[in-house]
């Protein structure tokens, strides 16, 4: 009796490593711009803005995870690597009133959509100063009245809070704000995902899904995850608009998540973006991805977007290589400001705590 | 004129509708001119248009949503048609709505009603009773309401509530139970009710049960002895006080509850008794719940698997001869 289907050639993990690319003829149901000639001088208004992003979010993410290796934080420590050029265009286009509901790998777009990164290291320390208090930590952190949603770990629970978020403000007749949300391949799997994803296009709300495929569920390769060609071929099923991106390419992530959040802000159908890179770490910092065969990094959507976006800037001589080392020394001193602050600040003790999970206090139940 | 328990209900809504715009009602047929499974919603999506909105059958995005709706200052009714299915929610609901306040300092003020309880012939996935389950996690109140006056004001206080609230509305007395008319004001929430005052043996219960309870207090009072009940009003928080006090007039305590047997609200009400009033006991407290079985579709196992008047008043008997 054959159970699953298995194969030696590890091709099978790359389901969309072939066809990458936004302009897959089925995914015209809204095309983006063309683009532009390789040599054609760049680029995205925001190219620049968005590397500086992505080059804090890698750097502090290696701070931390150095501190982790020290034992100097507790938990766990879950790093965007590789993923950084699809998080910062899921960031860097929201504005005032829009809401964000981030997930695990998202330091990149979190900074660029306004997260002071000594909220970041507080919550990894757990101190009392920061928004979750110690309360919860790492990636479990948000501000929703600054309109950053708290993510839990339970995958595509966000979809539809964010869903209902957008439907008050269209209540209340605000106008031109959106939603954007973040997801994994592994996380479009759940039940909770699949209903949020329709009921969003059920209630048409000017809604971005950026699914970013990192080719892994913590060790489980696509093979085991889903058995459609890809995941962008969801976006018809539910009423999307749907986009495919080589998500190591910042320019094409500016442009198709660009184009996606604009068309939502013009009150077009929910937008999905698929995104294809791979997780350049492990799922934790505790994970060595030892499962992750040697082959598949050679494939294109393996590339490290930081690298071939400096070597772009590089190449093009966006600016001089000064500037780059400028760059790079300001988000060092950033990172190591953040520490520094949150480092001083004080940790919850549990004899002052008041321990108390609602809000209305005569309403506590008392308990020992 | 008379209003029955699921005429009260209506009419909660629809003043909560009138008075606060913040109010939306959220489920699946709640819309339309169906007026939901049960009609609780009759004619609310016509009187307040835009405001009473069908769903996919999608329990979890349903409260997801609520919660979404919620933290941007609107006061959603999220309507399960059964209890049973919102075991599909609970992840949003003990996850999300119930750990926000804890870890963001933002409370989530939505209400999630539950048609609980046994009606005959409705079996295993349309009859249960899920107070004991939300009451175990942290962060929600949990309200059980046994007359038509509560049904009332008490869903009035939980929209009003700025935490999330689990409000167990009983199948069973939707149409049994009938008051003259609806009160204007109720009794707060968090404090049980004297629901039968006595002095040789104390009843604690809530929904359902407790109108089974005081069937069998009637009965045992033809015997001369006289039962306390008590109704809980909400399993969480838990009235200990008003137990403790009654337990010190009585000596006997005997908690009902329609929910599985295993942990659960009449165990909660027994260990604070025993722990905070052992003292206060002649007799080993008792319990009677459902039975640890789902919950079975003929008639003549359902009536022997939910607790009834008789099995009460067999149970108070016994503890009143020991």
């Amino acid at each position: 009796m054959v159970l699953f289907h298995t194969t030696e050639n590890t091709k099978i993990f790359l389901r969309t490593s072939a066809d990458v690319g936004y302009n897959r003829s089925m995914l015209q149901t809204a095309r983006p711009k063309k683009k532009k000639a390789p040599t054609e001088a760049p680029v995205h208004e925001k190219y620049l803005e968005a590397f500086r992003w992505m080059l804090l979010a890698r750097l502090f993410e290696e701070k931390l995870a150095s501190m982790y290796r020290g034992g100097r934080i507790t938990g766990g420590v879950y790093v965007g690597k590789g993923q950084e050029a699809v998080s910062v265009a899921c960031g860097i286009f929201l504005q005032k009133g829009d809401i964000f509901a981030p997930l695990i790998r998202d330091q990149a777009g979190r900074s660029a959509f306004g997260e002071p990164l000594v909220d970041v290291a507080r919550t990894y320390l757990g101190t009392r100063t920061g928004p979750m208090r110690g309360r919860d930590g790492n990636i479990h952190r948000g501000k929703p009245r600054e309109g950053q949603l708290a993510m839990i770990s339970h995958l595509g629970a966000m979809v539809s809070v964010l869903v209902g978020s957008l439907m008050a403000k269209r209540g209340r007749g605000e106008k031109n704000f959106i939603g954007l949300t973040t997801i994994g391949e592994g996380g479009m799997q759940t039940g909770a995902s699949h209903e949020g994803l329709n009921i969003a296009a059920v209630e048409h709300v000017p809604l971005v899904v950026v699914a970013t495929n990192n080719h892994y569920a913590y060790s489980t390769p696509n093979d085991r995850e889903f058995g459609c060609a890809s995941l962008v071929d969801r976006a018809r099923g539910y009423g999307f608009e749907g986009y495919e991106l080589d998500g190591t390419d910042l320019e094409q992530c500016l442009d198709v998540i660009g184009t996606a959040v604009k068309r939502a802000r013009a009150g077009r159908r929910p937008q999905l973006v698929v995104a294809s890179i791979l997780r350049l770490a492990g799922h934790g910092e505790h994970d060595d991805f030892s499962y992750v065969p040697k082959e598949i990094y050679g494939e294109p959507f393996a590339c490290d977007c930081v690298r071939r976006t400096e070597e772009f800037i590089k190449e093009h001589q966006l600016v001089d290589s000064a500037t780059l080392k400028l760059w790079r020394e300001d988000a060092a001193r950033q990172v190591d400001e953040a520490f520094a602050t949150a480092q001083k600040e004080p940790v919850p003790n549990g004899e002052e705590e008041d321990w108390c999970a609602i809000s209305t206090r005569d309403l506590v139940d008392k308990v020992e | 004129m008379s209003v029955t328990y699921l005429e009260a209900i209506r009419e909660a809504q629809a003043k909560l509708l009138r008075d606060d715009k913040r109010v939306f009602i959220y489920g699946q047929d709640v819309g339309g001119t169906f007026g939901g499974a049960f009609k609780a919603t009759k004619g609310l999506a016509k009187e307040f248009p835009g405001r009473v909105l069908n769903t996919p059958i999608s329990e979890d995005a349903m409260v997801g949503t609520a919660i979404g709706a919620a933290l941007e200052g609107m006061r959603p009714i999220v309507e399960m048609q059964f209890a049973d299915f919102s075991s599909i929610a609970l992840n949003q609901i003990l996850n999300n709505a119930g750990t926000h306040y804890w870890r963001t300092n933002i409370s989530v003020p939505i209400t999630i009603r539950l048609p609980s309880g046994g009606t005959k012939g409705s079996g295993p996935f349309h009859s249960q009773s899920m107070e004991s389950l939300y009451a175990h996690y942290p962060g929600l109140i949990v309200m059980t309401p046994a007359t038509v006056e509560d049904a009332y004001t008490m869903l009035i206080d939980a929209v009003a509530i700025d935490d999330p609230v689990v409000y167990c509305e009983h199948k069973y007395l939707y149409y049994h139970l009938k008051a003259d008319s609806l009160p204007s004001e109720g009794m707060p929430i968090g404090q049980a009710r004297m629901a039968r005052v006595g002095r040789d043996l104390t009843i604690v219960s809530y929904s359902a049960m407790l109108q089974e309870s005081l069937i069998a207090a009637e009965e045992i009072a033809k015997e001369g002895l006289e039962i306390e009940v008590i109704d809980l009003r909400t399993v969480k928080p838990l009235d200990t006080a008003t137990v403790l006090a009654s337990v010190a007039r009585t000596g006997r305590l005997l908690a009902v509850g329609e929910s599985f047997p295993w942990g659960g609200a009449t165990a909660e009400v027994i260990a604070r008794v025993t722990t905070d009033g052992f003292h206060l006991l002649d007799a080993a407290p008792a319990r009677i719940n459902a039975k640890d079985t789902p919950i079975p579709y003929h008639p003549n196992l359902w009536s022997t698997h939910r607790p009834n008047s008789k099995v009460i008043a067999a149970k108070a008997r016994q503890l009143l001869r020991e």
